[in-house]
């Protein structure tokens, strides 16, 4: 521990301004990126109280702690506040605002006011979203689906479909962003082929914010319509199909989920070759399978849809291409394990975490394979099976990819060091606490166990047990990080320009950065983590 | 230093489209191409043509709404970037339609006893 | 005070580009993104129409025969004037006219302030008709002799149709208040032939929304002129 305060003397762009309206009203991406900061975590913790009430009541088999209308309340809360305010917005809200215009050697994004736009916007929609939670709740399930959220719910609907109406406009004005500034506003000599990936993950998950959301925003607003003015688009007592609300509601929603992770896999692709000290194996093919996931991403929607009654051939179609978009994942992770073969590992809390990730992805990734084949889906769909696959991927792999991506940025982010030591422990802890939390729902959901429910046979408990205390396991792994970022601001070490070093040009500025990130703008003459001309020095470790 | 996305790989294009004008001329050929092409819908939409009638005025229409986009839109004197946007959102509503499609059409086919 | 075209370009180049040129062209590239988001918005509501259209074609074929082709035609013609005027007004801005800007915007804006006129008529027939979806809605095909073969998924058809038009005309208010502003600007001398991309922009917005009527026309109004 450090045992004088020690302070950042020179200016960056935490002290050049003062005062709450300096941060309010900033057009600096890297104070923008600080702001969602706040807000993300914010409703992180409100989505975790959700899941902690959930844990609780699946404690027992008979459903004791609360009424199944407030459990059903409970666990889509819980779902839209961890989907549309938390992961789709976090890595590239948070971590690339703040580091894809120092990746590419740009004083800001394309449209700095566009980004705080955006913030506000995201704001406007978590208030209206958990105004419509607190004064009474939605209990459709995160899904919205039809004709229950249009006509017989007699909860906030309209409210919560807004909420998330304004925040998609969010998500669309970032992902607009940052494709025109990676289009735009790379500096001299960085080519395509010398991008960081996490650009390129970044840019692939921004093509999809771009063409999906807006689907998702007017089929809400259709939603919203529906239950106003009782016209019948999606009743089949007037006429209407639910399940079209089903193919409009899946079309953004399952690219959704991409959004959601591969920016998770862009970190993960800049910390696996900083601390293997080599270069991506196979650099096009992982920028290329971004692509090729944000594209394939798009038709495979109606896998969500394999029992809901659509047509057994549009189901084989889509059968089909889903296997298709699990290779461009594989290839990532053959590229990533294939980086580190002969490689130099060093094993601080970044490349923990994103071991993690590689390791818990892969889980997630094959039982989604599982989910994807029509005869398997019939017997786990609606189970607790389906409920672990997507903790998988969502938590086991892109929760640790963003508390990858926090450690590994957070020298450049704060100027300090986060304790090394608290955080091994922290990341020891959340791999634990999420094995014990949900491997035991694959078991549970294929021994049949059914998902949204508040009661179950008494079979299911010992799983059940063993489940909620590897949530509190986790819940403690997620506040010690909290704690001790916290601690760092203060208390941690001086972090110096690039205490991993590591190959990047947002590792060429000072920890932390100036308002305008350049002095000059770099011109770039070397390959993407061109490592091996790197020399070997000891890299800087905080206590 | 005057820095603009130099790229020394790969040659994109440099166009200024700001500064290529457009005769007026060529707007007001455009607006009575549109005209005409608005009148022969409506008169399309009167004579049976059975299946065809759809085929026609969507024929019609997208050839009204491509000179909307590469004349009054500016997308003839425009960036290669621009013109793969354009076909980038053609491409995705089509993925839409079509998959969608793929359900309410097959629907039929199956019997359920 | 005669700003030169020069200042004003000094003027309005933000600190993060490097130039006008990179301006200019990343304002215009993020339009076009934009508009991208925006047919993908309209998108859904096409793809609800593709669904219902071809899976109950006698119910759409007996709405659209409500709607009144002409005044739908006028509005046709009415925005592709204004497109027209809208270009040359960008036009206008390109080389350096700023008063014949605002005359040709204010022109464009009078065009559009029409579409909304006609749209106001024509919702107030149909809303007089009981063709508004919901409880009250009650559909009359107008013939004694043909009476409605499938009203359920004729109010769909009109769910639809206001559904799109509504969305349609909500952007055209936008539109026309993008153009108001553009206006007010014009009249204080910001734009140059170095700095117009405002214009351009909102140019380019507009013709999207003149681009969507152009679509939703023959889709909603001409169907086809014969029964079933």
């Amino acid at each position: 521990m450090a045992t004088a305060v020690q302070t950042v003397e020179r200016e960056n762009y935490l002290n050049s301004t003062y005062g709450i309206k300096s941060w309010l009203l900033t057009t600096d991406h890297k104070r923008i990126a600080m702001l969602y900061l706040v807000s993300i975590t914010a409703m992180f913790w409100i989505g975790g109280f959700f899941a902690m009430m959930i844990r609780l009541e699946l404690l027992t088999p008979q459903g004791d702690l609360v009424s199944s209308d407030t459990y059903n309340k409970l666990f889509s809360m819980h779902g839209i506040i961890m989907v549309f305010f938390f992961l789709i917005p976090s890595v590239p809200a948070v971590i690339g605002n703040f580091v894809i215009p120092l990746m590419v050697g740009a004083k800001d994004l394309a449209f700095p006011r566009v980004n705080l736009l955006s913030w506000y916007i995201y704001m406007l929609g978590a208030i209206t979203a958990l105004t419509a939670m607190v004064t009474g709740g939605v209990d459709t399930g995160w899904t919205f689906y039809t004709p229950f959220s249009t006509t017989y719910s007699n909860t906030h609907v309209i409210g919560a479909a807004i909420g998330i109406f304004i925040t998609g406009f969010s998500s669309i004005l970032t992902g607009l962003n940052f494709i025109v500034t990676i289009h735009r506003m790379r500096a001299p000599g960085l080519t395509w082929r010398r991008l960081p990936l996490f650009c390129w993950s970044n840019y692939a998950a921004a093509l999809i914010m771009v063409l999906g959301t807006p689907v998702i925003a007017i089929t809400l607003l259709l939603v919203a319509l529906e239950r106003a003015f009782n016209i019948g688009v999606f009743n089949p007592q007037l006429g209407g199909d639910p399940l079209l609300f089903q193919h409009l509601f899946w079309f953004y929603s399952h690219p959704a989920v991409y959004i959601m992770i591969l920016p998770g896999m862009g970190v993960i692709s800049e910390i696996v070759t900083c601390f293997s000290r080599k270069r991506v194996f196979g650099y096009e093919f992982v920028a290329l399978a971004s692509i090729a996931i944000a594209v394939l991403g798009f038709v495979v929607w109606a896998h969500h849809m394999f029992v809901a009654g659509i047509s057994v051939y549009s189901a084989l179609v889509f059968s089909l291409l889903s296997y298709f978009v699990a290779i461009p994942s594989a290839v990532k992770v053959f590229n990533w394990t294939a980086t580190m073969y002969k490689g130099s590992i060093r094993y601080e809390t970044p490349m923990l975490y994103a071991f993690g990730f590689i390791g818990l992805f892969t889980i997630g990734g094959l039982t989604g394979i599982f989910l994807a084949s029509l005869g398997l889906d019939v017997h786990v769909h609606d189970t607790y099976f389906v409920v672990a696959h997507f903790h998988y991927v969502m938590v086991g792999g892109m929760v640790m990819a963003y508390m990858a991506g926090l450690h590994f940025w957070w020298p450049k982010i704060s100027g300090r060091m986060y304790p090394e030591a608290w955080a091994k422990l922290s990341a020891l802890l959340v791999f634990v606490g999420f094995n014990t939390t949900f491997f035991p729902q694959f078991i549970m959901g294929y021994m049949g166990a059914p998902r949204r429910y508040h009661a179950y046979p008494p079979e299911f408990q010992v799983l059940n047990v063993l489940s909620t205390a590897g949530a509190s396991i986790l819940a403690v792994g997620y506040v010690l990080p909290m704690i001790y970022f916290l601690w760092s601001l203060r208390y941690g070490e001086l972090a110096p320009p690039n205490p991993w070093n590591a190959v990047g040009l947002e590792w060429m500025t000072p920890s932390p950065p100036p308002t305008h990130n350049f002095d000059e703008t770099p011109v770039v003459t070397w390959e993407a983590y061109d490592y091996e001309s790197q020399p070997q020095e000891e890299v800087t470790v905080g206590h | 230093m005057t820095v603009t996305n130099f790229q020394p790989a790969t040659q994109e294009e440099h166009f200024s489209p700001e500064s290529h004008v457009v005769p007026v001329s060529l707007y007001v050929v455009i607006w009575a191409t549109l005209m005409v092409c608005t009148a022969l819908t409506v008169f399309a939409a009167s004579v049976d043509l059975g299946i065809f009638n759809i085929v026609v005025a969507l024929v019609i229409a997208t050839f009204k709404g491509t000179l909307v986009v590469l004349f009054f839109m500016h997308l003839r004197y425009s960036t290669k970037l621009t013109m793969i946007t354009v076909i980038a959102a053609l491409f995705w509503l089509f993925i839409m339609f079509s998959l969608s499609m793929t359900d309410y059409l097959t629907r039929a086919w199956s019997t359920y006893g | 005070m005669a700003t030169s075209d020069l200042q004003i370009a000094e003027h309005n180049l933000q600190h993060h580009f490097a130039d006008m040129e990179q301006q200019q062209e990343t304002s215009t590239f993020g339009m076009w993104m934009f508009l991208l988001t925006e047919i993908m918005f309209f998108g859904g509501l096409f793809t609800a129409y593709l669904v219902y259209r071809s899976s109950y074609y006698t119910a759409f074929v007996e709405g659209s025969q409500k709607m009144n082709i002409w005044l739908g035609a006028t509005n046709t013609a009415v925005l592709i004037c204004s497109s027209l005027t809208m270009a040359l007004g960008v036009r206008a801005a390109q080389t350096g006219k700023p008063k014949l800007m605002v005359v040709l915007l204010l022109i464009t804006i009078l065009f559009g302030l029409g579409f909304l006129g006609i749209k106001a008529v024509e919702y107030h027939e149909h809303w007089t008709n009981h063709e508004f979806p919901g409880p009250n809605f009650h559909f009359e095909t107008g013939d004694p002799a043909h009476p409605p073969t499938d009203p359920q998924h004729t109010e769909i058809y009109f769910s639809l149709y206001w559904a799109m038009t509504g969305l349609h005309a909500l952007h055209m208010v936008i539109g026309v208040g993008l153009v108001s502003w553009i206006i007010i600007m014009g009249l204080r001398r910001a734009y140059s032939p170095s700095y117009y991309s405002p214009v351009e922009i909102v140019g380019l917005y507009w013709h999207f929304v003149d681009l969507v009527w152009i679509y939703l026309f023959p889709l909603l109004y001409l169907i086809s002129k014969k029964h079933g």
